[in-house]
């Protein structure tokens, strides 16, 4: 288990490698979009009161991986109680996330399992449209995302994420200003890329937690081969001990036997 | 008081997946969401977004076909950016697939009347699977 951990960890750490330069360069692109859009406005930049939120819960598809679900939920669980006056509903990612909740009678509002055996940007798509549509729709004032960072191998941390609205762009006013020459409105590509943010957004997030969860699963797998292994040695140790003790009372009995026919 | 303007064009394109292409070229066409735009070392900044159809982009002695969906291209004197929804290369097409892809959205859009039909969606589709069909055609017939 733990070998089969280590190499779907090094695929999922090539596989947020590999997004990367996309997010990177999205980013940078939002930012000087928006630095160019006389009051950037947008749908899913909207600030209101938040009232109703959207909790997503990013956890595994399996467990035999250490602490990594039970931190999630428990987080999730106190984001929960920590905001009495907002009516969370939860959005599950991940199948231990969702038994989880089912079990606790938690607010459900919609669920993913089986998602991390073929990640693929298609998937980040569609629960990013869902977000964005919920938003948009007003269902929700603020959609949040907890999931597990992927820290190291040896550490992951839970964190807490704001996914929408989009946080206020800030403008690099240090940096020097390019003067776009504009295909398209700066509004209407502003329109285009905003839905896009969200969507890289998500799989980041995706793949985070799959590389911190082949992670915790390797070191789990490893810490349970490590137990097991002292284990064995002391019960091997019992073992040859009760052997032992066993032989010298059987010879004893069979030298006093020979002794009392004597 | 002139700069001397660069004579090739750092070119880099992305995908959610992955890094396509890093290359330091001589020219670059991109399929804008206007047109296609011829790009060289120098041009001014733009920016614009993408349609689905064939970039390409110059070495200095062959030229190389990318099939692109959709995405943002920002063009600088020295670089040129586009991020991507996907980009394949043509030996990466799956030639009989796009076929298929530009049939169901034919065949999809001659029944207008359907009202289950998004015609926003296969319109899409089918210009997809023409962007890739021509993309492999481009890089057979150079």
């Amino acid at each position: 288990m733990k070998v089969v951990a280590a190499s779907r960890l090094r695929r999922a750490q090539e596989r947020i490698f590999g997004a990367r330069p996309y997010a990177r360069e999205m980013m940078a692109l939002m930012e000087s979009v928006a630095a160019h859009t006389p009051e950037p406005y947008h749908p899913l930049l909207e600030q209101r009161p938040v009232k109703k939120t959207l909790l997503v819960v990013v956890t595994a598809d399996r467990g035999l991986c250490g602490a990594f679900n039970a931190n999630l939920i428990r987080a999730a669980e106190s984001y929960v109680g920590q905001h009495p006056d907002l009516d969370v509903s939860l959005l599950a990612l991940g199948r231990k996330g969702r038994d989880a909740f089912r079990r606790r009678g938690m607010n459900l509002a919609g669920e993913r399992v089986n998602l991390f055996r073929n990640l693929d940007f298609s998937h980040a798509q569609e629960i990013a449209r869902e977000l964005t549509e919920s938003y948009t729709r007003r269902s929700v004032d603020a959609v949040d995302v907890i999931y597990n960072e992927f820290k190291s191998i040896l550490t992951q941390r839970v964190r807490i994420e704001r996914f929408l609205p989009i946080a206020p762009l800030r403008s690099q006013a240090g940096e020097l200003m390019v003067d776009y020459i504009y295909e398209q409105p700066p509004r209407e590509l502003f329109r285009a890329l905003a839905p896009r943010y969200v969507e890289i957004e998500v799989y980041r997030t995706l793949l985070e937690s799959q590389a911190a969860e082949h992670a915790a699963r390797m070191t789990a797998m490893d810490a349970a081969t490590n137990n097991a292994d002292e284990l064995i040695d002391s019960l091997t140790l019992t073992l040859n001990r009760l052997r032992q003790a066993a032989i010298t009372k059987e010879i004893i009995e069979v030298v006093s036997g020979a002794d009392a026919l004597r | 008081m002139t700069e001397a303007l660069p004579t090739e064009i750092e070119l880099a394109v992305v995908t959610p997946d992955r890094q396509v292409a890093r290359e330091r070229v001589k020219s670059v066409t991109i399929p804008g969401k206007s047109g296609y735009l011829g790009v060289l070392p120098g041009h001014a900044p733009l920016l614009t977004e993408l349609s689905p159809g064939t970039l390409s982009y110059s070495e200095t002695s062959k030229t190389v076909f990318l099939a692109v969906t959709w995405g943002f291209a920002e063009v600088l004197p020295g670089h040129v950016i586009v991020l991507a929804n996907t980009a394949e290369r043509p030996e990466e097409i799956d030639l009989a697939r796009a076929e298929r892809a530009k049939q169901r959205a034919e065949e999809r859009l001659k029944n207008l009347s359907d009202p289950e039909l998004d015609q926003e969606r296969a319109r899409e589709a089918l210009r997809r699977a023409i962007a890739r069909i021509e993309t492999a055609r481009h890089a057979k017939s150079v």
